[in-house]
């Protein structure tokens, strides 16, 4: 009798034992940017799956350095390491999800997405040349607007993030005079202005300060019913910030010929692209100490690629292409050993 | 224990004896004390100690690669990799220095009034008030400053400043510039409302140590109330009252949250006390965690080193000065 008991209660124990390693939380680390895609994600894989996934946002430099310390099973970054790098570090990369960088302005009277910028013209204010909003450079491509006889105010992050990276990235890419004196990084030397912690900083100090000029995700212009801008595109067109002209970038880049999907997509080809979409990247070690951990990395992101479109877009986010998750599967079985 | 035991207990060591035996463990107990508190005060030490001496090691690399220029330069460029502590030491010193020109009259003020005017029945909750003020955590004076207090200073301060006081022929420069509200000028009286409750407590604490037959005396002699604060109460308290302001001072040169909010973290050196700078703690906050090269967490390291030598020299030059008052006193 006795023994009976204690069989079965050993028996319960090393399934108890089982379940709990199977279900040991995946950890990731980096971008603040995803962190809202991330955990709606996250919470909707664990109620499905029951498998959990703990991630936390601590900047893309941060998940950079804590994949490479092997702290966490994913890092993920707004910035994508070169193949070089990724190599001598044995990592794995792929992208997630796109977002979109867009200006936001506090201009009395001027309506959201009624301002046009040209890209020269958004380096020029960021390089402290153009001063007042009224500068026949900004009136001439807003016929229609009345611009103030205002101060421009310049606002941009206070900390380092990916992104500023896309921002400046975008701002090197069509302004000479900017690549050459500030260039491009997670954070950079601001020749003027205020800068504001992460996105909601900058967005305070946009909606305190009249006659500001500012950068943040679409997401926070749209939550914080910011005055966002439109910004002409590589095709010469003006276009607003949404998930369609976000998608359009995303689409007519070139991934296929993107070695280890090493691919900023700023200033983007294609009549509707929008000139910043940002994609995240995540980081995996191609030979993983722990297979099993990054199996189930893998699952997650395999569930959040296919199943997880529509929780990507209600938060303003752009779900990959079929086409692009069909080539990071092809990758994940090519590359990574898990 | 029965009666009889506790007789032949007491009766059966010499009372000699006893004294001997308690004097032993006497001894050792007052050795063993010694030894803790001992411990205790090289715990500090050597806390301090390592502290400095790791971020030293941390900045180590900052420091050989600019050299003195680190002092001096006004650079923060991550990309071109050149960085200059010039910028985050000046805002560090100059919002504190507004700071203190605000609390220290202000707290005085207070404590005044709340030992030596205010009607018994006020001093209670007024005293709770200000330890209340201390205790509230100070993102939260940081948002406070951001969203309540910079409107005020952008729609109405900063254009009476500029109208009155930029036109001075040697102040005029610092008061001048556009109205952002966000600034050193905003950042050091957000400040200066976080440290009036620890200046002011420890002013109210050690006035209420002055002898009333001390404050009676002047009274007797015709003085004023003024003149009791000015010339017994004050006299009487000062090196506390100096140990206060720089417990004040302290936390002024090191706030990190509320001075990121409101300080505008831009890497400029500029006259005007109504521009946007930055100050060494809020830098570190800022970049730490996307510090992604080698030079640049060095860089930051290095700043924290810094500001624990300005911390350093201004805890110093205070006791200086405290002991030449104190030496000035004996000669009088």
């Amino acid at each position: 009798m006795f023994k009976t008991f204690s069989r079965i209660a050993l028996a319960g124990l090393i399934a108890a034992a089982g379940v709990s390693a199977q279900a040991a939380d995946i950890t990731g680390a980096g971008a603040t940017f995803v962190y809202p895609v991330m955990s709606k994600w996250s919470a909707d894989y664990s109620k499905a799956t029951g498998n959990k996934i703990n991630y936390q946002s601590i900047g893309s430099g941060g998940g950079i350095a804590q994949i490479k310390a092997g702290t966490v099973d994913f890092g993920s970054s707004d910035k994508p390491l070169e193949s070089k790098e990724l190599q001598e570090a044995g990592l794995g990369q792929f992208p997630s999800v796109i977002g979109g960088v867009v200006p936001v302005v506090n201009i009395q009277g001027v309506a959201p997405g009624k301002i046009q910028f040209t890209g020269p013209l958004l380096a020029e204010i960021f390089l402290g040349k153009i001063t007042k909003w009224n500068d026949p450079k900004i009136v001439a491509v807003n016929a229609g607007v009345t611009l103030p006889d205002s101060l421009i105010t310049v606002v941009h992050r206070s900390d380092g993030s990916g992104t500023t990276f896309n921002w400046v990235n975008y701002l090197s890419k069509v302004s000479p005079e900017w690549k050459e004196k500030i260039g491009e990084g997670t954070s950079v030397q601001w020749p003027v202005g205020v800068g504001g912690k992460g996105n909601e900083g900058v967005a305070a100090y946009v909606k305190q300060i009249p006659g500001s000029i500012g950068y943040v995700e679409l997401a926070y212009s749209l939550q914080n019913k910011m005055t966002y801008g439109a910004v002409q595109n590589a095709a010469g067109k003006f276009v607003q910030p949404s998930r369609e002209s976000f998608q359009a970038a995303a689409a007519s880049a070139d991934w296929k010929n993107a070695k280890d999907f090493f691919l900023i997509i700023t200033n983007a080809p294609g009549d509707e692209s929008w000139p910043i979409a940002a994609t995240n990247f995540i980081l995996m070690y191609k030979q993983p100490k722990d297979a099993a951990r990054s199996k189930n990395a893998l699952a997650f992101f395999k569930w959040a690629l296919e199943n997880g479109k529509s929780q990507a877009e209600a938060l303003d986010f752009v779900p990959l292409p079929d086409e692009l998750v069909k080539q990071i599967e092809a990758y994940w079985a090519a590359e990574i050993k898990a | 224990m029965s009666t009889d035991q506790v007789l032949a207990a007491s009766a059966a060591p010499a009372p000699q004896d006893i004294t001997a035996r308690r004097a032993e463990t006497d001894r050792r107990a007052d050795r063993a004390f010694r030894y803790l508190v001992t411990g205790a005060g090289i715990f500090v030490l050597l806390a301090l100690a390592g502290a400095a001496l790791s971020m030293l090691w941390g900045g180590k690399l900052a420091f050989s690669t600019f050299g003195f220029s680190f002092l001096t330069s006004t650079d923060w460029d991550a990309v071109g990799h050149k960085f200059g502590a010039l910028v985050p030491i000046y805002g560090t010193l100059v919002t504190a220095i507004i700071a203190m020109l605000i609390a220290v009259p202000v707290s005085f003020g207070i404590a005044l009034f709340l030992t030596e005017v205010a009607p018994p029945w006020l001093r209670t909750p007024v005293a709770s008030a200000i330890e209340l003020l201390a205790g509230i955590p100070s993102i939260i004076y940081g948002m406070w400053g951001l969203f309540v207090f910079v409107p005020v200073m952008s729609s109405t301060v900063i254009p009476f400043l500029n109208k009155y006081l930029g036109g001075l022929p040697l102040l005029g420069p610092l008061f001048q510039g556009p109205p952002l509200g966000i600034g050193m000028l905003t950042a050091g009286i957000v400040l200066a409302i976080m440290v009036i409750p620890f200046i002011s407590s420890v002013m109210r604490e050690v006035f209420l140590t002055v002898p009333t037959r001390l404050k009676e005396s002047a009274y007797a002699l015709g003085s004023t109330t003024w003149e009791v604060a000015w010339n017994v109460v004050l006299p009487y308290t000062r090196s506390a009252v100096i140990g206060g302001i720089f417990l004040g001072l302290g936390r002024a040169l090191g706030e990190t949250m509320a001075v990121t909010f409101v300080l505008g973290n831009a890497h400029h050196l500029t006259a005007s006390l109504l521009m946007p700078g930055n100050s060494i703690a809020a830098t570190i906050a800022n970049e730490f965690s996307e510090a992604d090269s080698q030079i640049y967490q060095s860089s930051l390291i290095a700043l924290g080193f810094l500001l624990f030598i300005v911390t350093f020299v201004v805890l110093a030059i205070a006791k200086l000065m405290l002991m030449r008052l104190n030496r000035n006193e004996g000669n009088r």
